[in-house]
């Protein structure tokens, strides 16, 4: 059975720099990947692609069976892979219920679907996820008073409204205080487990990413490192240097 | 006065006011028919600037295309006067709309200054193309046909189809802002970027907002030039350096990205016109271009934008409940 | 027999065509070059531009009136647009240097139409030009004339052009101001005084715009509502030709003026404006349209 996103020899070079070279990876269905590598590894170059940002330069990914190569950012979201921002983006000015709202799918949106009023239901829903992620107080502040935290589990909130069939996050736990990571990490695991949202997500921190993932690719210098479940990443020696070594 | 109350009962009160003008203050039919004609020009530009994010120097381009489209099926279809008056809005709003469409697709492509850049080149543009086209009287402009009966009656005319106007302009753009458009509009104003990653059609919304826009100014080009009579392309009709910069500092004034703000500073602006006109005379223009720097430079907020800081609660603007994390 | 049919003809004509263009277009390269000084330092796109053209070519016509042969108004140009720069920057601009670029758009837009009415009701709104009496270049037996003030403009363009170039490159204060463009945080913190570099570079920028109102005044015409061609002219260059980019600026600027005076020639000069305009349109969207095949997008 193919994997949920299949990535083939993907290849992407920024004006004589090879950000990619070379990388092939799986994310089944329903499964909790992990993609970890040193600073310049080509980690957000790949996600960039992946998402439609930029095309990459050669091979090719499928998402749910199709060829998305060629696709931008919205023909990709729509068919539900989504990607969360390190810099966590939402919209500032309107209140985290209008976030939630305008984060509806839109996937079979037709012409006059535009002029219609956010429904019910979807209010509900979008209420039910503001008290996952523990924002229902703050439902009625404009996004951007909350604090970096704050916005970032509204960003994870907005993701899910979208109802995605996988989500990449980049760095989800960057700028994030301590004690609330594993606040975070358990709603994480919760959305793979009780949504089956597939989770495709990029971390620094090793402890959260060991925790967290099924299965870890490492890339370093653009180049697809190694791969494997968290224990044989942790005790691989390559791994270690990389990060420690290679300056 | 709460909020609710407030969204049903100040329109009332303003259209209430709007239809006993003529009775009350019969002398200045003409000021206040310009009046509702900015507050006209005021919205359809905050629809696209302030609620969308993507400011137009060019919306004058639907204008003039009211204007002069009303106008020649006006001289050309041999109608009665308001068979051609009629006839003429209709076609000047297909016009209009096809140009939004059109060039909408190529223009709304570009953000930010440069959309605002490319707009204004528009706008001035298509002054400068009338002012050398024949058809339409080049540089002598046009002459729109003399009303069937008296100049009073021509103005009362003229001032109810631009109230009317202005109602259905704000009452369509309410409703479509309290909706699902709305929250597109506002989502694309905050983060074009994040709305395409989750997947919304923005060029699909951009092109709707300023085909509504293109409507509404198109029909108020119409009644313009029948008002004025003659249609001249750089000053009457595509008045990029008057009517164009002004409806972008009305919006602003009043505070963009609302629907009461581009009202209050069509209102504001219309007043200090009509005031520096009458004490200033020929440095009425001179006036009125140091008001937009003034405005733009320390006053950008606007007065709702400002109102709304100073006041927060009584725009609605809600706290956390005490229920914690 | 149609205009084209007469460069068919008659291509020294073209040659005429191309030298008119160009020597006019020379004047542009400077408004250009001042844009984009301001634009790499402030990142501020003054549309105010093309009312200090004006402004500096009033002056020159103001003093010529009261006697003082033309080129000699240049410098007093030059010093008294700088004046009026340094005052916009302090009572203005200043406020707006740190705010998102439409902000400033609108600002520099208001100051341009209060100049714009302001010289109207100062000058009047007739058309002003300048006869310096220099007389004609004859060249190819008749067939190419070239008014002698065309070639001195030319030349002052070039000298105030090489002139601007080595002040930025080698007086402390070019430095500064470079420094500045390229970091502004940095070079307070190594004691820049960023604000006066952002004071004198809008000066210096309006004194720039001054030499060529100037040189516009003797070799053209000056109306106060003019002013906005010249503005769509010098970002149209800049755009084309990228900020840092000297030549660049130059080789659009001169094909801009060459560009025109074809079209002019070729069309008629009622839709010389038409043409300035819709260009800018074009150039926008195709820009657009390319960066987003490269997945980019103009920002």
């Amino acid at each position: 059975m193919s994997a949920l996103l299949e990535v083939r020899n993907a290849a992407k070079t920024f004006g004589g720099v090879v950000a990619n070279r070379d990388i092939s990876l799986d994310v089944p269905a329903g499964a909790i990947v992990g993609l970890i590598g040193p600073n310049g590894s080509g980690k957000t170059t790949l996600f960039n692609s992946i998402v439609g940002s930029h095309p990459v330069d050669a091979g090719s990914i499928r998402f749910d069976g199709e060829e998305v190569t060629r696709l931008g950012v919205a023909e990709i979201a729509r068919r539900g892979l989504l990607r969360t921002f390190q810099q966590t983006r939402i919209y500032g000015r309107m209140t985290c219920v209008q976030n939630m709202a305008v984060s509806v799918p839109r996937r079979d949106e037709g012409f006059g679907a535009m002029f219609g009023r956010i429904d019910a239901a979807a209010a509900d829903r979008a209420d039910d996820l503001l008290g996952f992620v523990g924002l229902h107080a703050k439902r009625y502040l404009r996004a951007g008073e909350l604090s970096f935290g704050q916005q970032k589990l509204l960003e994870f909130a907005m993701a899910l409204m979208n109802e995605p069939r996988m989500l990449m996050l980049d760095e989800p736990t960057a700028g994030i205080n301590p004690t609330l990571i594993n606040g975070l990490i358990d709603r994480l695991k919760r959305a793979n487990r009780e949504l089956g949202v597939t989770l495709l997500v990029i971390e620094h921190n090793m402890r959260v990413i060991m925790n967290l993932a099924d299965h870890i690719y490492c890339l370093a210098h653009g180049e697809l490192l190694a791969d494997g479940p968290p224990a044989a990443i942790r005790d691989d020696r390559r791994v270690v240097d990389a990060y420690l070594g290679a300056q | 006065m709460n909020a609710a109350a407030g969204r049903i009962a100040l329109p009332i009160v303003v259209a209430a006011a709007g239809l006993v003008l003529p009775f009350l203050a019969p002398n200045y039919l003409v000021q206040f028919s310009t009046l509702w004609m900015m507050v006209v020009l005021a919205l359809t530009w905050d629809l696209l600037g302030g609620q969308m994010g993507y400011n137009s120097f060019g919306n004058i381009l639907f204008f003039g295309i009211g204007v002069y489209g009303t106008a020649v099926v006006q001289r050309d279809l041999g109608l009665t006067y308001f068979g051609g008056l009629g006839v003429g809005l209709a076609v000047s709003i297909v016009l209009a709309v096809a140009v939004a469409v059109v060039l909408g697709a190529g223009l709304l492509r570009l953000r930010g200054h440069y959309f605002a850049i490319a707009t204004l080149g528009l706008g001035i543009a298509a002054g400068e193309i009338a002012g050398a086209w024949d058809y339409v009287g080049a540089g002598s402009g046009m002459l729109t046909p003399p009303f069937p009966g008296t100049v009073d009656g021509r103005n009362i005319l003229l001032y109810y189809l631009f109230f009317g106007l202005a109602v259905l302009c704000f009452l369509s753009l309410r409703w479509l802002l309290a909706g699902r458009f709305g929250l597109a509009a506002n989502a694309i104003r905050d983060d074009e970027d994040k709305a395409e990653a989750m997947g919304l059609r923005t060029a699909r919304y951009k092109i709707v907002a300023w085909s509504v826009a293109a409507l509404f100014l198109a029909v108020a080009g119409g009644l313009f030039g029948n008002q004025i009579g003659f249609v001249d392309p750089r000053d009457t009709a595509f008045a990029g350096a008057t009517l164009g910069v002004w409806m972008v500092l009305m919006a602003i004034l009043g505070g963009k990205g609302t629907i009461w703000g581009p009202v209050l500073g069509a209102a504001v602006f219309h007043f200090v016109q009509e005031l520096t006109w009458i004490y200033l005379l020929g440095w009425q223009r001179v006036a009125l271009g140091l008001f937009i720097v003034v405005v733009v430079v320390f006053f950008p907020e606007g007065i709702l934008g400002w109102a709304r800081l100073r006041w927060p609660a009584a725009f609605g603007h809600r706290v956390e409940e005490g229920e914690g994390t | 027999m149609s205009n084209l049919d007469v460069l068919l003809v008659a291509p020294q004509f073209a040659l005429q065509l191309l030298i008119d263009g160009m020597l006019f277009g020379a004047i542009f390269a400077l408004a250009a070059y001042g844009m984009a000084l301001v634009w790499g330092v402030m990142n501020i796109i003054n549309i105010t531009q093309g009312e200090f053209v004006m402004l500096g070519g009033f002056v020159t016509v103001v003093l010529a009136k009261a006697g003082l042969p033309a080129l000699l108004s240049i410098p007093v140009s030059a010093a008294f647009l700088f004046a009026v720069g340094w005052a916009i920057y302090r009572l203005a601009i200043y406020r707006i240097v740190d705010r998102d670029l439409f902000i400033s758009l609108l600002a520099t837009f208001g100051i341009s139409i209060f100049l714009q009415q302001l010289m109207n009701q100062t000058f009047g709104a007739d058309p002003e030009s300048i006869e310096t009496g220099l007389g004609t270049l004859v060249l190819l037996g008749g067939d190419i004339t070239v008014a002698w003030i065309k070639l001195v403009s030319f030349a002052v363009t070039l000298a105030t052009a090489v002139g601007l170039y080595l002040f930025l490159r080698h007086s402390r204060t070019g430095q500064a101001i470079r420094a500045t463009a390229q970091n502004a945080r940095a070079a307070r913190i190594m004691g820049i005084d960023t604000d006066r570099v952002y004071a004198f570079s809008y000066a210096l920028n309006a004194a720039i715009c001054g030499v060529a109102g100037s040189l516009v005044a003797m070799t053209w015409v000056i109306q106060a509502f003019n002013g906005l061609a010249y503005t769509v002219r010098s970002f149209m260059i800049v755009i084309i030709a990228g900020l840092g980019n000297l030549p660049g600026v130059i080789a659009a600027a001169l094909g801009l003026g060459t560009a025109e005076t074809f079209v002019d020639f070729l069309i008629g000069s009622e839709y010389r404006l038409a043409f300035v305009f819709s260009l800018l349109v074009v150039i926008l969207v195709v820009r657009g349209q390319l960066l987003a095949r490269r997945r980019q997008v103009l920002k």
